[in-house]
């Protein structure tokens, strides 16, 4: 038997986190990446962890099922559906992403994506505030402000200090890490703290107020001592902050879910970004949301570009209507409104409120994941394809929407999300002219 | 008596590495189990680490490990829990109009498994 086939691929991307890391150097032995230079314990785990599991390629009712079988009973559910709804794709190609937005448009349901629970709520404060914005490229050349607000970048996204944010040598930041001033707000004192020169202790629940003190500091107005209490931050600290933001050349607020994912939601995002823009009247200011899954920023994009909103968006009549609360899978699912789901690359049975589980579980549902999941478990059809970067190419947007294209490192005999879906749009569409010719069901 | 506290649920590196080995694992199911807390909480509720304790609000109530935070990491009255199944559990499905459940910061009762 020959040995098995070694091969180093560079310049590879790894998609596990939205730094989105293109300088990989991976090592692959057959059917396994065995090192992974440049990569954190994250991406590690997420390349080293990878093997071809041994699964059906689909399943019906949780019974092993040929392609043939599986597409026609999924294109089944969601064609027959009244209000089905599209949902997932972070974790995919925008080539895949973009075929799923077709398939909501033809089946006239809601298209969602899981922006909606990680920054769903920066997505509406960019449309009521705007966004000041920036590539990471920037960041590392010009920022010598660079504050991280309810974010852990030192467990979630490892490699952003190291590569985008903090510790590179820039063009106006000759010196690098000396160059720069770290801060970190948080409620908690999380192991981001230690690489920060300052860090800002705030009680929970309490962004809003201290990013809007923030905001009458920066122009010339003291807030009231009351401010100490309220948001455990002294009036000493958050003067110095102030005077920090707008003395500096090139700042930027990095903010987490620590703001989006806490009460006040949207309008914490909002006071972030009207702070941001408030500083451009003294210096050049920026603030970017953290962004988690590899291609959570693709959906975004490809969402944006072919429906005009960025998530939570329905087609039932035919053009796109955006509201979110209302078409967002939390909502959809939690109130029992949808009737069918087409999940792709999540785990709403894993991570969504137990409402939203048990409506789900109640309804068909198709679910397209590399891995085995509560969601692929409990599906109606469920598809194993390939991983996206690892064993399939295709773009991906770095949280700073700048696009990257991937590198696989080894075939799967599984096919990608990409070529199921665009199997099940052509299904569909057949079924569809079936049934408008008055072919029967 | 059960007491009053503020949940923040949140992402871990163990959280991240165990799931690439699958949401299934042991070590992901230990890591999304365990509740951390500040230290001065579990000496006044004479709790020591590994001892259980069940977290609830209106959604739902989880069993779990509770374990000492570092000094400093959590002020008195904040619990941390990495993302998973348990931290779900406590989630409500209202959005108040955004398409977010509130999911940091949230209020919980936490009292001692007897
Ligand atoms: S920082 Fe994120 S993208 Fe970069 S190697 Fe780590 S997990 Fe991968």
């Amino acid at each position: 038997m020959a040995a098995t086939e070694l091969k180093i691929v560079s310049n590879a991307t790894c998609t596990f986190c939205g730094c989105v890391c293109d300088d990989m150097e991976l090592t692959v032995e057959g059917n396994h990446i065995t090192k992974a230079k440049n990569a954190c314990v994250l991406g590690k785990a997420w390349f080293l962890n990878h093997h071809i599991e041994e699964r059906p390629i689909a399943t019906i009712h949780g019974q092993p099922a040929s392609l043939d079988d599986a597409l026609e009973a999924a294109a089944r559910i969601l064609a027959n559906a009244r209000y089905p709804i599209v949902y997932g794709l972070s974790d995919t190609t925008c080539e895949a992403q973009r075929v799923a937005v077709a398939i909501a448009d033809r089946i006239g349901g809601c298209v969602d994506t899981t922006t909606s629970v990680c920054h769903g709520p920066s997505g509406m404060a960019f449309q009521g505030v705007g966004e000041v914005t920036c590539t990471l490229g920037e960041v590392k050349n010009r920022a010598d402000l660079v504050l991280f607000w309810g974010s852990n970048p030192a467990e979630s996204h490892p490699r952003h200090w190291s590569r985008y944010s903090t510790m590179p040598k820039g063009l106006f930041v000759p010196n690098g890490r000396k160059d720069r001033t770290v801060v970190l707000v948080d409620v908690r004192r999380s192991k981001s703290a230690p690489a920060a020169d300052i860090f800002l202790q705030i009680k929970p629940r309490k962004d809003f107020e201290a990013l809007w003190a923030l905001r009458a500091l920066v122009k010339g107005v003291e807030p009231e001592a009351s401010i100490e209490e309220e948001t455990g931050l002294s009036l000493e600290q958050l003067r110095d902050l102030a005077h920090r933001m707008k003395t500096c050349k090139f700042g930027v607020l990095f903010f987490g879910m620590g703001l989006s994912m806490t009460r006040g939601k949207h309008l914490n995002v909002e006071a972030a970004l009207a702070l941001a823009r408030d500083l451009n009247e003294f210096t050049r200011f920026y603030a970017k949301p953290m962004r988690g899954h590899g291609n959570v920023t693709g959906a975004d994009n490809v969402v944006s570009w072919s429906t005009g909103y960025p998530f939570g968006v329905n087609l039932g009549r035919g053009y796109p209507r955006f509201n979110p609360g209302e078409f967002t899978t939390a909502d959809t699912l939690a109130r029992g409104e949808a009737d069918a789901a087409l999940i792709i690359a999540s785990d709403p049975m894993g991570n969504f409120s137990q409402p939203a589980r048990e409506h789900l579980a109640s309804i068909p549902y198709v679910a397209l994941d590399p891995k085995e999941t509560a969601t692929t478990r409990g599906a109606t059809v469920a598809f194993t394809t390939a991983t996206y970067g690892i064993n399939t190419p295709g773009t991906v947007y770095r949280m700073d929407d700048v696009p990257i294209p991937l590198r696989p490192a080894f075939e799967s005999p599984y096919p990608s999300d990409e070529q199921i879906l665009s199997a099940l749009e052509r299904r569909i569409r057949e079924l569809q002219q079936h049934r408008a010719n008055g072919a029967g069901h | 008596m059960p007491e009053l506290f503020v949940l923040i649920p949140g992402r871990t590196a163990r959280q991240g590495t165990t799931l690439n080995e699958g949401k299934f694992t042991a070590g992901y199911v230990e890591e999304t189990s365990t509740v951390l807390m500040c230290p001065d909480d579990m000496k006044r509720l004479g709790l020591t680490p590994g001892d259980r304790v069940r977290l609830r609000n209106e959604q739902g109530e989880v069993e779990l490990a509770c374990q000492a935070a570092k000094d400093g990491e959590l002020q008195p009255g904040l619990l941390f829990l990495p993302y998973g199944d348990a931290s779900s559990r406590l989630m409500g499905g209202e959005t108040h109009g955004t398409g977010m459940p509130t999911s940091k910061g949230f209020e919980v009762e936490l009292e001692r498994v007897v």
